[in-house]
């Protein structure tokens, strides 16, 4: 019953704002996740005016401080402001989070539609070498694509770690974007635009792609999270973003550890930043699951 | 039976091949190699001469093909070469490290069991109830702490309570088994907890689905205690999915395992990935590679034969 109701109401017939409403009044939990998410994103664009110290300014006087009002979640090793460290790692964590599902996520989508809409050989190829791809875990898989791609800056953007965290996402997209593209190819109004004697690009492009918007904004969102995660787990390897550029995973590596007994605040902050911004992410992409497609599981 | 795991282990064949290519050719494109790392890599002034004896002794200079056609031979006959780094044989560099991993990856999944089952369990009998939420709330909260910084703050409870930390030093399972216990308890607890959460979910979803199954009914019709219902009709049906995610969960753990193992400061199968990777380790790297794939497919055929003993309508031809 409920499922019928859902998805009228995601008619796109409707207007906008009301939709907005609709969604927080069904999915309280993910319109609270989705407020996290936008004062982390106002934190991290705005890192400048927000933090109230520079995040590299090294203070030898002041070290390993404990929470103060001057310092809010303490100084580390080098006396730098621990709070403004994670506001500008909010900033590390978004644009990579984003940057790296967005072209996990697309990649995927397109490998999944073009699986399905040619079938056959091609599909066979394309999801063999996803198998292969899916049985190994994703930090392995990142791991030997950081080794391939070495170090590579952009503005000060690690692209190769960019791409180290988008890569093992598009196997995983593909193949549900994949399932879900099998009923859309099955439309008749793919067949009509193949009479209408459209090219494969153009089918594929015009009238595959956004008929999977559903699933593809799912799993974009469920994926930023996954990338964050991924990002700090790589950056607490040492293979991720390098100092003295402030990441969340960075800031739990080397010497948190060793001044555990000293400085217990330098390990607890940054990792509660680290399963605020995952935790939100994941439970917008679930609520976002429900709202958009009650019958969709991944 | 015996015929199927044949067939399935001959099938496994194209697909190692498949990696092993693509891992010995991805390795190549990396500028540089272990020569370099180990000779200049901590700024240490090496004639181009050496350099390129180093690289002849390991075969590093032989043309791409007969270096891809060596490795292709070494596999065939289960020979995966030496270390560049160390010159030890990549197996023995793996076997070393490969008990703690698996005991790791075994504990965790025995917490993953022991935490995922009732709590799944619970939140499907009270489904919409605030149990169901909180459970829902505990399992995102395990997706979404990273599994390194759950070790952290264990450590910081560890050394709050008891002034004490875990040992560095792996002591194995039959040479002291307590002391063994105490160590390796804290990382399985980390991975542990987040890999439960997956499989809650999916003890939740499927003892949904199944209590509304006719013979759950019919159960319930003829009498049976509420409680026999759902141990015996019940959870021995939802259970089958929650062993594949299992299964595949510890399928990755044995490579999935190596932030945690940094955190502990453990020598396992993940630290030697990372050092590898750093030191353009290329042998040991497609060793490892080649190892992490060969048990996720002896791991997947393991589940499907398990599929056959717990629900006796599966017959494998």
């Amino acid at each position: 019953m409920t499922t019928i109701a859902t998805t009228e109401k995601a008619e796109p017939a409707r207007r906008p704002r009301s939709q907005i409403l609709e969604f927080m009044r069904q999915q309280p939990m993910g319109a609270a996740s989705f407020v996290v998410i936008v004062v982390m994103m106002f934190a991290g664009v705005f890192a400048e005016r927000v933090a109230p110290h520079d995040p590299l300014d090294i203070d030898f006087g002041g070290i390993l401080a404990p929470p103060s009002w001057e310092h809010w979640t303490g100084t580390d090793a080098f006396g730098r402001d621990t709070f403004s460290r994670i506001i500008y790692g909010a900033r590390t964590a978004l644009i990579i989070g984003f940057a790296s599902s967005f072209i996990g996520s697309s990649l995927g989508a397109l490998l999944g539609a073009t699986c399905a809409y040619f079938g056959g050989r091609v599909d066979m190829v394309i999801q063999r070498f996803v198998d292969i791809m899916l049985s190994f875990p994703i930090i392995v898989l990142a791991l030997v694509v950081v080794a391939v791609l070495g170090k590579w800056q952009v503005l000060g953007i690690d692209i190769n770690l960019i791409f180290a965290i988008a890569i093992p996402i598009v196997p995983n997209v593909t193949r549900i974007v994949r399932s879900a593209a099998l009923s859309v190819r099955a439309m008749p109004y793919i067949d009509a635009a193949r009479t209408a004697g459209y090219s494969h690009l153009r089918i594929i492009c015009r009238h595959m792609l956004p008929n999977l918007m559903a699933p593809y904004l799912i799993m974009l969102t469920a994926y930023i999270a996954q990338a964050i995660l991924l990002e700090a787990s790589l950056s607490f390897l040492g293979l991720g973003v390098a100092e003295p550029t402030p990441a969340w995973g960075l800031m739990l590596s080397g010497n948190a550890t060793d001044f555990f007994r000293e400085a217990p605040w330098m390990a607890l902050f940054p990792g509660i930043a680290i399963s605020l911004a995952v935790f939100a992410f994941s439970l917008f992409g679930d609520s976002l699951r429900d709202w958009l497609d009650p019958k969709f599981k991944v | 039976m015996f015929r199927y795991v044949i067939q399935r282990l001959l099938l496994a064949i194209p697909t190692l091949i498949g990696v092993a290519v693509v891992s010995f050719f991805l390795l190549r494109v990396v500028p540089g190699d272990v020569v370099e790392v180990k000779l200049r890599g901590d700024g240490g002034n090496v004639s181009q001469e050496t350099i390129e004896m180093e690289r002849k002794r390991m075969g590093l200079d032989k043309p791409l093909m007969a270096q891809f056609g060596d490795w292709m031979i070494g596999l065939a006959t289960l020979d995966l070469g030496k270390s560049m780094w160390t010159d030890r044989p990549v197996i023995e560099e793996i076997a070393i490290r490969l008990e703690l991993s698996l005991q790791v990856a075994i504990m965790a999944s025995l917490v993953a069991v022991i935490i995922a089952i009732p709590l799944g369990t619970l939140a499907a009998l009270m489904r919409g109830t605030w149990v169901d939420y909180v459970v829902r709330l505990i399992t995102i909260a395990g997706l979404s702490m990273p599994s390194f910084w759950l070790g952290m703050l264990i450590m910081l409870t560890l050394l709050g309570l008891f002034n004490w930390l875990p040992p560095i030093t792996f002591t194995p399972f039959y040479v002291d088994p307590k002391a063994n216990f105490t160590q390796l308890i804290w990382p399985a607890m980390a991975v542990g907890y987040r890999y439960s959460a997956v499989t809650a979910r999916m003890v939740r979803s499927q003892l949904l689905e199944v209590m509304n199954e006719d013979y759950i009914r019919t159960a319930r019709a003829k009498g049976v205690y509420e409680k026999l219902v759902i141990t015996r009709h019940a959870l021995r049906n939802a259970l089958l999915p929650a062993i594949t995610v299992l299964g595949l969960e510890f399928a990755f753990l044995i490579g999935g395992l190596v932030v945690t193992e940094q955190v502990f400061n453990l020598n396992g199968i993940g630290k030697l990935f990372v050092q590898s990777i750093s030191r353009n380790d290329f042998t040991l790297i497609q060793g490892m590679v080649m190892m992490i794939s060969g048990f996720y497919i002896i791991v997947n055929l393991a589940i499907d034969m398990l599929y056959a003993v717990f629900d006796p309508r599966i017959r494998y031809r």
